[in-house]
């Protein structure tokens, strides 16, 4: 007797015993799904195992069994207890078979068709007897895979049953080529089973059907009893390998690129090396190599999601609930192994929201929610880390529940309770033992093993955040560390330590120095720097590090990595920069995981260790951002999340703060006094080679005789104006949100900031103040009533300039802003389902095509009431009657800024009341042509109304 | 050394009951030993790169061809002075707790006794709360005492706190 068949013998038997226990239990309660399943899968493993042994007799028979326990299983047959002992009486006669199979090495000559046709004859859901079976032609199989040897296999036997089956289940009739492929299909999820998803090169062929005489084939369309072709396919085309070879495989990688950095490092600066042409080639050959061992071990997150939507269904089903399962991102890519561990957390949290976190469709409604609950799952990647999102819009965690639970378990008393915020109360959640006590689960509605998941996660180096509000819902955002890749890094210098930067992170270099223009400034301790008309927040690498305790930038020289994470810009000040390299991201020492600041560590080509630096976490460090994702595009496509806005504040005339959005402002100054100078009754003050109109904010400034005067300096273009004011007090991070609009002219409204009622000023009023022409002086508009943003707003425009000059107008009209900087992002944004109510385009934003935008939108009918306005650089007639053709209802020149501001205004009001209009009267057409006559302010520029005249 | 002349004592002990090999060091003038099968390797490390913000025992990281391994400072780690610490960095004994390794930076490395498990004697009970935590028993060498240290209790710097 062979290995093989010893093996199979040992392992059967096995199986067989803990059959024994489960069939007793199974007898007891034929409804328990858990039984049934573990059944199932022996029954299965037992059909599968002979197959490959070619032990033919008995397949025909856990076959059999096993398309009856199958059925049980999905519901599609009622467990009766005749049923129950024709599986008993089956699996007797695989005992018997084995035991036959021991005694003498081949298989038993034990007639089992009677037993087999009684099966599927419980299988057809019928009790007689089943007709006679269809002849087949046996010689028609293809050339059987190499594992199974020729003489064993059971085509014919398979195939008789397969044809019973299928026309048990309605198939008037079918291909031997469906059968095949069905044979092979099931062969192959048997192999994609025992070594799951380990893709490479092709080896075996795909299935290919013989006989080209045998059965008619089916005209009908047939729905084939099992078996996925693609999937088959997919399987066809791989090989299995032992994931060990793959890991050491990509350890040598990593060594063979660091070593080549180290040769390329030592031939760099010699032009003349004979060694330059085959090291270019090696490495080209590196990096490609690089990328296929990669590739072996990246897999889309979606397999880890593919188990998913039937569980939720399954919960559905069983709880009575309506769930929408969707899933976005299925195809970011991360490491096989991270998917393999991660893949049990997600599940379980998903089974959690379904089972707790969404309530019934009852009391949806009741609650006045869409009886449909939905669960969302995201996956993106973000600088270095997947992160993956799960929500739903259930009821949220019953905080209350948790604290008393808390209190019951000893893990908190009542008095530290009351100290803690409601988050913190949440994390309680993630407590071991926590979780498991029943009561929360049931009442609280999650928590079963919420503890095990974040172990899980953090064993990976992961974090998980949760979040929950209240009948709002519940979600959950995991950040995973790529740990296994290799980046492209920038390699700095702080301290006389290196660190290395992701380059995905960075944006520009800049280099200061304390007498060129571009130097390091300081807000109250917060160092700033002045970039292209543009303030960028700094954090200081020594600082942060503590590598040195007091801050100070007299070095001769600084460098200064702008960088991104998410929409947010920081500059990250360091004492030099060096090369780019290729690096292979280590993860580091469990000892120095606490620390936020890294994301790894990394061996450089010269042999040194330098850690990686985690812009993430030095940005949440910096207190610029509040979590991970917040600021990230896709979230902003798809979600409804607020975009943040730095603000500057400053105290002037009273003594309440006043903001400005920060990107307004491109410089602050400190004006010595005795510079200031009076023309016309205005001051001024030479201020690079011009002269620089300042405007006190408070009207009735009192101008100090010396000292120095703090001043916001606007620009744009060669145009700047100084605001004065009396102190700079802060820079600060929130979201841009105007609870208080007001008729004083110079205030935008009034918003809490940083947890500060601020009035926000607007900019516009006073740069017209300084230059008439600049803007017109504007007269009081009263903003529309609705103070709350319901409505959405885009501006598209590639200067950030106008880009927030128009945000804090529009927010402050109570529109809720999105800004858009290309075309691309205009497109997508307005691909989403998102409707916009208005949107005010750019003419002269890059890759962005006004008339087809237009065009686009107005060919979709829920954007048929939006508002569109396009502004230009400066007005063309033809241009604005192809625009207006195309879909805008406003055409406004950059030229001519009083006009704009104030059609602009106009045409919010008349999208708030149309809008308004709109839903009470729903008969307006979608092509009503706004054009409207409204009384011209005398204000209004010549050019503005000849151009409305053509227009009209 | 001395050492030697007591593994030569104690082989005739192989028979009677189970031994331990120990790759034995001194930090501070105190003796410290290890399970060999512990050890991966002793190296005297060239560059060890700091990592600003690591908690003070942790001396920074080097490169053991191809691997990145924490280097532990045991001095701090076992609450001892400066004061006579060798030039340079010492030397480090290279061990392996989870998949990840840490060296151990040391004054100096000893030889490799092998002691018989049951001479092993519990730890003082006066011996510092710090010390006790780390230490899994004492062995009375001839002429001095050799501290037992358990590694993973070692590595484990949360556990101090």
């Amino acid at each position: 007797m062979d290995d093989l068949l010893n093996e199979f013998l040992t392992e059967t038997a096995e199986n067989l015993s803990a059959l024994d226990v489960e069939l007793v239990k199974f007898e007891r309660d034929p409804t328990d799904q858990a039984i049934l399943g573990s059944i199932f899968r022996m029954m299965h493993t037992i059909k599968g195992t002979c197959g490959f042994l070619g032990l033919a007799r008995l397949e025909k028979v856990a076959h059999a069994g096993e398309n009856v326990l199958g059925k049980f299983r999905d519901g599609e047959l009622q467990v009766s207890p005749e049923a129950v002992t024709i599986i008993l009486r089956c699996i007797d006669r695989i005992r018997q078979l084995l035991a036959g199979l021991e005694e003498t090495g081949s298989e038993p000559e034990i007639d089992s068709s009677d037993l087999i046709g009684q099966l599927n004859a419980v299988a057809q859901g019928q009790a007689t007897p089943v007709a006679a079976p269809v002849a087949t032609a046996p010689a028609a199989v293809s050339e059987p895979p190499p594992i199974v040897s020729d003489a064993g296999f059971p085509v014919a036997a398979e195939l008789l049953l397969e044809v019973e089956m299928a026309r048990g289940s309605g198939v008037q009739g079918a291909t031997d080529a469906m059968i095949e492929a069905e044979m092979e299909a099931e062969r192959q999820r048997e192999v994609a089973k025992a070594a799951p998803a380990v893709v490479a090169p092709a080896l075996a062929p795909a299935p290919v059907a013989v006989a080209p005489a045998a059965a008619p084939v089916a005209k009908a369309p047939v729905e084939q009893s099992s078996g996925d072709p693609k999937e088959s396919a997919l399987a066809a085309a791989s090989i299995r390998v032992g994931v060990d070879v793959l890991e050491n495989l990509m350890t040598l990688v990593s060594e063979l690129v660091l070593t080549r950095n180290q040769l390329l490092q030592m031939v760099r600066g010699q032009d003349d090396s004979e060694f330059k042409v085959p090291l270019q080639r090696l490495s080209h050959i590196t990096s490609d190599l690089q990328d296929g061992v990669m590739k072996t071990r990246m897999q889309p997150i979606g397999n880890a999601w593919s188990k998913l939507p039937r569980i939720v269904r399954d919960l559905a089903v069983e709880t009575g609930k309506k769930i929408e399962l969707q899933m976005l991102g299925a195809e970011t890519e991360l490491d096989r192994q991270v998917l393999e561990l991660i893949k049990d957390p997600l599940t379980h949290m998903v089974r959690n929201s379904a089972d707790h976190g969404l309530e019934s469709p009852d009391q949806r409604r009741a609650a006045g929610k869409n009886e449909i609950g939905t669960i969302t799952l995201r996956a993106y990647h973000e600088g270095g880390h997947i992160i993956i999102h799960i929500a739903d819009d259930g009821r949220g965690l019953n905080v209350d529940r948790i604290r008393q639970k808390a209190v019951q378990n000893g893990l908190a008393t009542e008095a530290e309770m009351d100290q803690m915020a409601e988050r913190q109360i949440l994390q309680f959640i993630f407590r071991p033992g926590f979780s498991t006590a029943e009561k929360v689960t049931s009442v609280s509605g999650r928590g079963v093993g919420m503890d095990v998941v974040r172990t899980n996660i953090e064993k990976i180096g992961g974090t998980i955040e949760m979040n929950s509000v209240a009948s709002k819902g519940t979600s959950f955002t995991i950040k995973i560390p790529l740990t296994l890749a290799i980046v492209s890094a920038l390699v700095v210098e702080s301290f006389k330590e290196r660190f290395a930067v992701p380059q995905i992170n960075v944006v520009e270099l800049v280099r200061t120095s304390p007498r060129s223009e571009t130097r390091i400034e300081m807000i109250n301790a917060s160092p700033v720097l002045r970039l292209r008309n543009r303030l960028l927040p700094l954090v200081s690498l020594r600082k942060l590090l503590q590598q040195e305790s007091t801050e100070s930038f007299s070095d001769d020289e600084l460098f200064i990595v702008v960088t991104q994470v998410g929409t947010y810009n920081f500059g990250i000040i360091v004492d030099r920069v060096f090369d780019t390299e290729e690096i292979v991201v280590k993860p580091v020492s469990p000892l120095l995981r606490e620390i936020p600041f890294y994301a790894g560590n990394t061996i450089l080509g010269d042999g040194s260790v330098i850690m990686i630096l985690d812009p993430n976490g030095i940005a949440a460090a910096a207190g610029q951002i509040a979590s991970a994702g917040k600021d990230d595009k896709q979230v902003a496509a798809t979600s409804h999340e607020e975009e943040r806005m730095s603000f500057l504040v400053f105290r002037a005339g009273a003594s309440e703060f006043k903001a400005v959005p920060l990107a307004l402002v491109a410089r602050l100054e400190e004006i010595d006094v005795k510079t200031v100078e009076r023309t016309r009754g205005r001051h001024v003050v030479q201020y690079r080679d011009h002269l620089m109109p300042l405007v006190p904010f408070d009207a009735g400034h009192q101008w100090k005789t010396e000292g120095k005067q703090p001043v916001l300096v606007f620009s744009e273009g060669d145009r700047s104006m100084g605001l004065v004011v009396d102190e700079i007090v802060d820079v600060v991070a929130d979201v841009m949100k105007v609870e208080l609009n007001t008729a004083e002219s110079g205030l935008i409204g009034s918003a809490v900031i940083g947890g500060k009622a601020m009035d926000i000023i607007d900019v516009g009023n006073y740069l017209t103040r300084a230059y008439a022409d600049w803007f017109a002086p504007e007269a009081n508009h009263a903003a529309p009533a609705t103070t709350r943003a319901l409505r959405r707003a885009l501006v598209v425009n590639h200067s950030p300039f106008v880009r927030d000059l128009l945000t804090p107008h529009l927010a402050g009209a109570g529109w809720h802003v999105t800004t858009a900087s290309t075309g691309a992002e205009a497109q997508r944004l307005t691909e989403s389902e998102t409707v916009f109510g208005l949107v005010v385009t750019g003419l002269d934003t890059p890759g962005f095509d006004a008339v087809g935008f237009a065009q686009r939108l107005r060919g979709n009918p829920s954007w048929a009431n939006s508002k569109l306005a396009s502004i230009a650089e400066d007005s063309d007639d033809e241009e604005t009657t192809e625009l207006r053709n195309a879909g805008f209802d406003l055409c406004l020149s950059k030229a001519d800024w009083a006009n704009l501001v104030e059609e602009l205004r106009a045409l919010i009001a008349d999208a708030a009341s149309e809008a308004v209009a709109a839903q009470e009267a729903a008969s307006a057409g979608p092509d009503t042509k706004v054009v409207r006559v409204r009384k011209r302010s005398s204000r209004g520029s010549r050019r503005s109304n000849a151009q409305k005249l053509a227009a009209e | 050394m001395t050492q030697t002349a007591q593994r030569e004592a104690q082989s005739g002990q192989d028979v009677l009951g189970g031994v331990t090999e120990f790759v034995t060091f001194n930090v501070g003038g105190y003796m410290f030993g290890v399970p060999v099968l512990r050890v991966q390797d002793t190296l005297i490390p060239d560059r060890i790169a700091t990592v600003p913000l690591a908690p003070p025992e942790v001396r920074g990281s080097i490169n053991l061809r191809g691997r990145i391994v924490t280097v532990i400072d045991m001095r701090r780690r076992l609450g001892l002075s400066d004061a006579g610490r060798p030039a340079g960095n010492g030397m480090g004994v290279t061990v392996e707790s989870g998949s990840e390794l840490y060296t151990l930076l040391v004054d100096n490395v000893g030889d490799v006794i092998t002691l018989p498990l049951h001479l092993r004697e519990a730890n003082p009970n006066t011996l510092d709360p710090l010390w006790r935590d780390l230490a899994g028993g004492t062995y009375r060498l001839e002429d001095r005492l050799m501290v037992v240290l358990e590694i993973d209790r070692l590595l484990d710097l949360r556990a101090k706190n």
